[in-house]
């Protein structure tokens, strides 16, 4: 379930007038500026969400989210749209479950969804079938060069997909693009909600659209700063640090046999809070707590990448 | 802002042309000469930050001057308006008419839309295939979607870069006037037909919004005057705003752009709101396929447009009006620029207006090839200078719209009743046309009729009485199908003819009148032909922000070249043709905005109610 901001009133404890809207027929009442997601998760529906951020603007950009709302011509995003008094949300109407089926199916049709948590889950949720829009097209080289309004049509043999090589040009992260859902969560958080370095939009036009630098330069010759936000964010594994990619390359990852453990960051005064994951007693990832109200997330690169030092350690030192 | 450039300069034609636009660089921070001042020098804050506005009209500079847009270039649009490299580059790569590619100085880009391929587009592009090599940049010839030139179909729009720039519409076109223009440039192709071309009723007595088309000089404001000219600004700055606001109301005009929101209604919420400044926008942006009329009024009577922008800032309490001009219409830019400075020159802009005490203030900004900035948020967001990606609503224009800012905004042919409703009165308006399609209309007739145009017509009269104007379909054919509303529009069969063009009429036929398109096929139209053509427009001018739009479009063509491509087997057509009815309905209801909404109206219409895919040939 989604974790949710109860925003700077609900930080500060003041009250807050409740708004209640019925879900699926019952009521329930959520703080008046709330988004409707919220309101799900407070009446126990889980919602399937994967452009939604618990620490950015929603972009309501995938579409999976849609719920039906008494009144409007077509489905609404509940990650976006913010709860009226009176409102009617049907969440598991055939509409519903229509509209998700087909997002899920696009989705997983076009793009490489195996490291997307819950994926599967909510595929048989939904009863989503990808594979019946053919076989899926090999790896495109030219993701990269745009010329918007145009495409090569063939005859529909084969279904369009985001697969493309994968992009490692630093020793930090990796860009496996494949994966990518073009949700904006990346450029979000390397825009102005957070990171404000800019180094990564949105480029080209429609199905051919790519997250990318200027003239997709490679991320060590860009305005990238490897703070890793965007990894933070991304919902595919699309985004992943070298670490992950690595281990998973060589089938030694294994999330089971891992442990978290949050700590304070020791190289500045700020107090970014930290969550070390450590696989054989080795940090295989540093993450950091989305709650937490100093850093909300965000690290930067020294907090996210400079552990080496924690166990540069010799044969001896082990055990 | 600290932003970070790659090492690439710009070549110094590309430095003039953006130089020219924004005046010489300050200091080496902004992409000048470095010096010793720039070590005291704020280079930040709102004001540096205030200039994003003008990446679109930066990015037209260098394009229209070299052609396509260098790492040099970009980076140095960057410095000059602090805006981060990557983020040029992607508003540079969401329009088509942009290269990010170095390509030749000469492009001639072909028309191979709906319209067009009525009218033999795919002969000529295969003609030119032989003469040229295939479509595509480096060949000089691209294939274009509709470049609003359908009366005169199939068109072609030439290009070149330079100082000045060249461009030129051509229709209807050959392959020797495409190799002409690549070879000796659009200077040396015939003038364009004149403007009255496109209006075959030019002259007549009786028409209200076409009136001036071919009767007066578009480049005269002496002509606009003696021809009834400012005579409805005349008369509404005599009214209070909220007078001029509810006479629209009274007239019961509802937008011409598609939706058919009653324009009164838009006004007064957006006069209500006490944020300042208010904004216009005129969307100009006019790219749904089949349509044309707006190119018609701008090109022919484009100082009608100014008086009627400027009525409507009096009335909403805007100072500021924008025209959202889509990037193909050459003419029509250098008509409106022309009149705006003819305008001003006579205050009829500017600073207290006729002594009225209103100030109005006017600016062209230029599309640059992309269908969705005629989305009325997406066109906020091409003129703030970002990529023309369509906004969530709520909050609607009215609320926050450009620039956060409570917006109106109306297509050419709404804001042009405007001076009709003020000087003849809301009610006495209200009397033209049906009870809930108020006033004369603008129809785009076009396909294989003898007379194709824009035809000015009372609300109410039915299709067939359209196609009658326009001369019927040449003897000897026989009518196939119509596509009303355009591509997002729908088909109706030819038996269908006595539906009356009214907003109640066509729905109630479950159609869409849409922008006005009336566009009609004989029985040597290869539907198939023109449904893949639809599905190629959505999947190619789809801005890929949501999915059900981005992938859903792309499937959608997928299923259709399958059953192009395999006629003969039932079973997989029954299964594609399911396929295509689940990602249309996801489209309908998941999509953002009305891009993806409609993205599957046409395409379902032609198999609901003209059975073509059902055909087996």
């Amino acid at each position: 379930m989604n974790a949710h901001d109860p925003g700077a009133a609900g930080r500060m404890n003041k009250s807050v007038p409740l708004v209640t809207i019925t879900i699926d027929g019952e009521e329930v009442s959520v703080p008046d500026g709330s988004t409707i997601l919220t309101a799900c998760n407070a009446a126990g529906k889980d919602t399937p969400t994967l452009c939604y951020g618990d620490t950015l603007t929603p972009k309501n950009a995938c579409r999976v989210c849609m719920v039906e709302l008494k009144g409007s011509r077509v489905l609404v995003p509940s990650c976006s749209r913010k709860v009226q008094p009176g409102m009617e949300v049907l969440t598991d109407s055939e509409r519903v479950r229509h509209s998700r089926r087909l997002v899920l199916e696009l989705l997983g049709s076009s793009v490489d969804l195996s490291t997307t948590p819950r994926i599967d889950e909510w595929m048989a949720r939904y009863d989503a079938d990808p594979d019946r829009y053919g076989e899926r097209a090999g790896e495109s080289l030219r993701r990269d060069v745009h010329e918007p309004g145009e495409h090569h049509a063939g005859n529909g043999s084969v279904a369009a997909t985001m697969s493309q090589p994968v992009k490692i040009d630093n020793d930090l992260f990796v860009r496996d693009y494949s994966k990518c859902i073009l949700c904006y969560k990346c450029v979000d958080a390397c825009g102005v909600q957070w990171q404000n370095s800019f180094a990564i939009q949105i480029a080209g036009r429609g199905f051919d659209s790519q997250i990318s630098t200027e003239f997709a330069a490679e991320l060590p010759d860009s305005a990238c700063v490897f703070c890793g936000n965007c990894v933070e964010v991304c919902p595919t594994g699309a985004l992943s640090f070298k670490s992950e990619y690595d281990m998973r390359a060589d089938g030694t990852w294994d999330e089971s046999q891992q442990t978290q453990t949050t700590t304070i960051c020791t190289y500045c005064g700020v107090g970014c809070n930290l969550n070390l994951h450590v696989q054989d007693n080795k940090i295989v990832k540093v993450t950091a707590p989305h709650d937490h109200d100093v850093n909300h997330g965000n690290l930067c690169i020294k907090g996210r990448f400079g552990f080496q030092h924690v166990q540069n350690r010799t044969d001896d030192d082990k055990d | 802002m600290d932003l970070k450039f790659s090492n690439a300069e710009p070549f110094p034609e590309e430095r003039d042309a953006v130089d020219r636009l924004l005046g010489a660089a300050e200091g080496g921070w902004h992409g000048g000469e470095r010096d010793e001042k720039d070590l005291r020098r704020a280079h930040t804050g709102h004001a540096a930050r205030s200039r994003r506005h003008l990446v679109l009209e930066a990015l037209h500079a260098v394009n229209d001057r070299v052609g396509w847009i260098s790492p040099g270039a970009l980076n140095y649009i960057g410095k000059r308006l602090s805006v981060a490299a990557a983020d040029v580059y992607s508003v540079a790569t969401f329009y088509a008419l942009f290269s990010t590619n170095m390509r030749p100085k000469r492009i001639v880009h072909v028309c191979t839309d709906i319209a067009c391929m009525a009218r033999g587009s795919k002969e000529v592009c295969a003609d030119l295939e032989k003469r040229l090599g295939p479509a595509g940049a480096m060949s000089g010839w691209k294939h274009s979607p509709c470049l609003g030139v359908c009366e005169r179909a199939p068109a072609a729009l030439a290009v070149e870069a330079g100082d000045p720039p060249h461009e030129h519409l051509i229709g209807p076109v050959t392959v020797d006037e495409v190799v002409l223009a690549l070879n000796d440039g659009p200077e040396a192709l015939a003038a364009e037909a004149p403007p009255i071309m496109a209006v075959p009723q030019a002259g007549q007595e009786g028409l209200m919004l076409l009136k001036r088309v071919g009767r007066v000089d578009p480049e005269s404001i002496d002509d606009y005057i003696a021809a009834d000219g400012y005579a409805g600004l005349r008369r509404a700055f005599e009214m209070e705003p909220g007078q001029v606001i509810s006479e629209v109301k009274d007239s019961r005009l509802m937008g011409r752009g598609g939706a058919a929101f009653p324009t009164g209604i838009k006004w007064e919420s957006t006069a209500k709101q006490p944020a300042t400044p208010r904004y216009l926008v005129c969307n100009a942006d006019e790219s749904e396929p089949g349509t044309f009329k707006d190119r018609a009024i701008l090109e022919g009577d484009p100082f009608a447009l100014i008086e009627s922008m400027t009525i409507a800032g009096y009335a909403i309490g805007a100072e500021r009006g924008y025209i959202y001009l889509r990037g193909e219409y050459p003419r029509a830019y250098r008509m409106l620029r022309n009149a705006i400075e003819k305008a001003r020159e006579r205050g009829f802009l500017g600073e207290n207006i006729q002594g009225s005490g209103c100030s109005f203030e006017l600016e062209i900004r230029r599309g640059a090839g992309a269908y969705i900035c005629g989305e009325e948020t997406a066109i906020f967001n091409s003129i703030e200078g970002y990529r023309g990606e369509p906004r969530s609503k709520p909050p609607f224009p009215f609320e926050f719209g450009l620039f956060g800012k409570p917006t109106v905004v109306n297509n050419v042919e709404t804001l042009c009743n405007v001076p009709l409703i003020v000087q003849m009165g809301g009610a006495e308006y209200a009397k033209i046309g049906a009870e809930g399609s108020t006033g004369p209309k603008l129809f785009c007739v076009s396909g294989n009729l003898a007379r194709p145009g824009v035809y000015e017509v009372p609300f109410g009269v039915t299709l067939g009485d359209v196609l009658e104007l326009a001369g019927g379909v040449t003897p000897g054919r026989t009518l196939q199908a119509v596509l009303l509303g355009g591509a997002a529009g729908g088909f109706v069969r030819a038996d269908e003819l006595d539906i009356p063009l009214t907003f109640e009429g066509v729905r109630a036929n479950n159609s869409t009148l849409g922008s006005g398109v009336v566009l009609a096929f004989d029985d040597t139209v290869d539907l198939t032909g023109v449904l893949l053509r639809i599905a190629r427009f959505f999947r190619d001018e789809s801005c890929g922000q949501c999915v059900p739009c981005r992938v859903g479009t792309v499937r959608q063509e997928e299923a259709l070249l399958r059953i192009a491509h395999n006629r003969r087997d039932a079973a997989a057509k029954g299964r594609d043709v399911g396929l295509l009815r689940d990602v249309g309905r996801a489209m309908k209801d998941a999509s953002i905005c009305g891009l993806g909404q409609a993205a599957w109206n046409a395409i379902e219409s032609a198999i609901d109610r003209l059975g073509v895919l059902e055909e087996t040939k």
